[in-house]
């Protein structure tokens, strides 16, 4: 970034990027931490996710009034406009992130109770995936790295996919079992937040593209097709 | 000049703070210490032409065992990662080892996009305001999960870094601790599993082998040949778990070879060959093998181009056609290289496909016994792939066929081949 006259201008913009990396790391570990509780079946280390994500909200607004004052104070054209616009909106994705992954938290408190299933396995293995997108953006941001936020932009239905596969899965079980209904909703909206989570990275993966090239993305992001070509998560 | 002994105080310093390096660091901590002490010395004392008598001593000998320009470089070649950040958190100083671990480290920099693990940004955000030292651990989810222990602790403000204060971070990669944890339980319960069916079937064998079958010459030849092939298959299931045991190790350790991705594909098709012409499967190759450069190890990359035509060649009937060919270059992945292994068989189902990665998974479980599959192949190249910051898409058609298509990062201009230097090579042999 070229430097302004005014120094603390710069000081102002790379704390509130910084600020972005920051709320990145407790999206990140939010979402891991709560993954953890459903596998393990840990309800401790689930009320510790629920209570860390006061901490996330509380710098959403910390970020938002750092914006708008910097607005306000230096009135910002072009770039230095885009990457204040970006910030205000990545910080509000992430807090929603967070609160995704609060829920998540929220349901394997209930899953803990129950007795284990076999379905938990491939939620884990969809939240890694979506963990690793999630951090891959983040990545991207830090760095700039518009091929990487393209990549991930274009991989999202890799998740979705992921999702309908769970989806008929568990549907498969409930109809089996009816005693699994109440374990195999919780399980369906975990899966459910979890590719919620994987739509709003594209969307933090939008926004490192139209800091760098100044333009969007455009809207015919690929999504789960329904003819029989699919991919996988590799 | 200035940087160089502002660094090299900031490493004594970190040593008598408590900053405890590994003994072989200890010992260049003292070496350290008694140049620093010379170099003071001479400093202030230059005007007394007699310095006393131990720390003189150390004092001489160490000014001229450490002359001022290796000073930098010891703690740039230092193993352990050390970062220096200033006090409004901008990255002042990473020495190799660090640079190694984190690769998108620039220098100015905010610290908090280097590592944005929360117990990291806490801790340094904490040091950089009170000043006291603050030893911590944290995870990053980068691709695979690594686990780090760290320490950090405040410099004595030198004029080398300007007016501002820095805190220096040694940072030390647990992941291999951890991983050892974690594989030996998963490992285990994998193992154990998998081992049952095959081992109850040997022992069954052998139960009936010591009864009423002690006699019967001709039973006892077909028992023994079962017996051996269920041996064998858990033969093959402990080498593919140690396999893919030892590529779970090295997954967060980048590769560094150069290599021309297309010819190794060509080669592990080469050996493939002679197998598929007496099963009656035409395999063709469509590469140009001087094509596609990508950083990677090449035992590692052989073993998926190895397990996939393995995979397309085991699912095919006599006439089926397995076909490897350069994949068209997709904007979904920018900046990679693809080749693809196709196959015309029977094609997999949409709902099992995102599970083929995953350990022991079967489309068709008595099939894949049959084959005298481990469940393990698209595993090991998953994981591989990973390493190789790659993926592998999957697509299929019900009765048409299957698409594996490895993806890799194309090696660029910048990467350097840490090869043997060509100097020191006795004959001027030819360049592969």
């Amino acid at each position: 970034m070229s430097s302004h006259i005014v120094a603390s201008f710069d000081e102002d913009l790379v704390q509130i990027q910084a600020k972005i990396s920051e709320m990145g790391g407790v999206a990140e570990e939010m979402l891991s931490k709560a993954l953890e509780s459903v596998q393990n079946r840990d309800a401790a280390l689930a009320s510790e996710v629920i209570d860390r994500d006061k901490a996330l909200d509380a710098m959403e607004m910390e970020l938002e009034e750092a914006v708008v004052r910097v607005i306000a104070l230096r009135q910002p054209v072009a770039n230095d406009l885009r990457v204040l616009i970006a910030a205000m909106k990545i910080s509000s994705t992430l807090e929603r992130i967070g609160d995704l992954a609060k829920n998540i938290a929220k349901r394997a408190i209930p899953l803990s109770a129950a007795r284990p299933m076999r379905l938990t396995t491939s939620i884990a293995r969809m939240g890694r995936e979506t963990l690793a997108q999630l951090s891959a953006v983040l990545n991207a941001h830090a760095s700039r790295d518009v091929d990487t936020a393209v990549q991930i932009w274009n991989q999202d239905y890799e998740i979705d996919e992921m999702y309908n596969a769970i989806f008929r899965e568990v549907v498969t079980y409930m109809v089996e079992d009816s005693r699994l209904i109440g374990v195999g909703a919780q399980l369906m909206f975990i899966a459910k937040n979890l590719e919620r989570i994987g739509d709003h990275t594209t969307h933090i993966s939008e926004m490192v593209y139209y800091i760098v090239k100044g333009n969007t993305l455009g809207d015919d992001r690929p999504k789960g097709e329904p003819t029989g070509v699919n991919l996988v998560a590799g | 000049m200035h940087a160089a002994v502002a660094i090299l105080v900031g490493v004594v310093a970190a040593t008598a703070t408590g900053l405890a390096l590994s003994p072989a660091l200890a010992f260049l901590g003292a070496a350290l210490i008694a140049y620093v002490a010379s170099h003071f010395l001479h400093r202030t004392l230059h005007a007394e032409p007699e310095p006393r008598e131990g720390t003189g001593d150390a004092g001489e000998t160490g000014g001229r065992q450490i002359p001022a320009d290796v000073g930098p470089q010891l703690i740039e070649k230092l193993p352990v990662p050390l970062l220096l950040i200033s006090q409004r958190g901008r990255l002042g100083y990473a020495n190799l080892a660090a640079q190694g671990m984190l690769p998108r480290l620039t220098p100015g920099q905010h610290f908090a996009h280097i590592i944005r693990a929360p117990a990291f940004v806490e801790a340094v955000s904490a040091t950089l305001r009170d000043g006291l030292e603050r030893s911590f651990e944290f995870t990053s989810y980068e691709g695979n999960e690594r686990h780090f222990e760290a320490r950090v602790s405040m410099l004595a403000e030198c004029e080398g870094f300007g007016p501002e204060a820095h805190a220096i971070v040694q940072v030390e990669d647990r992941t291999r601790t951890h991983r050892i944890e974690q594989l030996r339980s998963d490992f285990i319960a994998n193992a154990s599993h998998e081992l049952r069916t095959p081992l109850a079937s040997i022992i069954g064998y052998i139960e009936t082998l010591q009864n009423h079958a002690r006699e019967d010459p001709e039973a006892r030849e077909r028992f023994l040949a079962i017996m051996a092939r269920e041996a064998h298959r858990m033969q093959r299931l402990v080498d593919d778990l140690m396999s893919l045991s030892r590529i779970e190790m090295n997954e967060h350790v980048r590769p560094v070879e150069r290599l021309p991705l297309n010819r190794i594909a060509c080669d592990c098709a080469s050996v493939f060959q002679p197998l598929a012409s007496q099963e009656g499967i035409t395999l063709r190759v469509e590469l140009d093998p001087d094509e596609a450069d990508v950083i990677g190890d090449r035992d590692q990359l052989s073993q998926v181009f190895t397990n996939l035509i393995d995979n397309a060649m085991k699912y095919s009937a006599p006439g089926a056609t397995v076909t490897i060919r350069s994949a068209p270059e997709n904007p979904a992945h920018p900046g990679r290289v693809g080749v693809s292994v196709s196959d015309t068989g029977m094609g997999i189902p949409r709902e099992k496909l995102h599970r083929l990665t995953e350990r022991f998974f079967r489309v068709s479980v008595p099939q894949s016994r049959h084959k005298g599959g481990t469940g393990l192949g698209l595993a090991i190249v998953k994981h591989i792939l990973n390493r190789h910051k790659g993926r592998i898409e999957i697509s299929s058609v019900l009765g048409e066929g299957s698409t594996f298509t490895v993806w890799l990062p194309r090696a660029t201009q910048l990467h350097i081949v840490p090869d043997e230097p060509p100097a020191v090579a006795p004959a001027s042999r030819a360049a592969r």
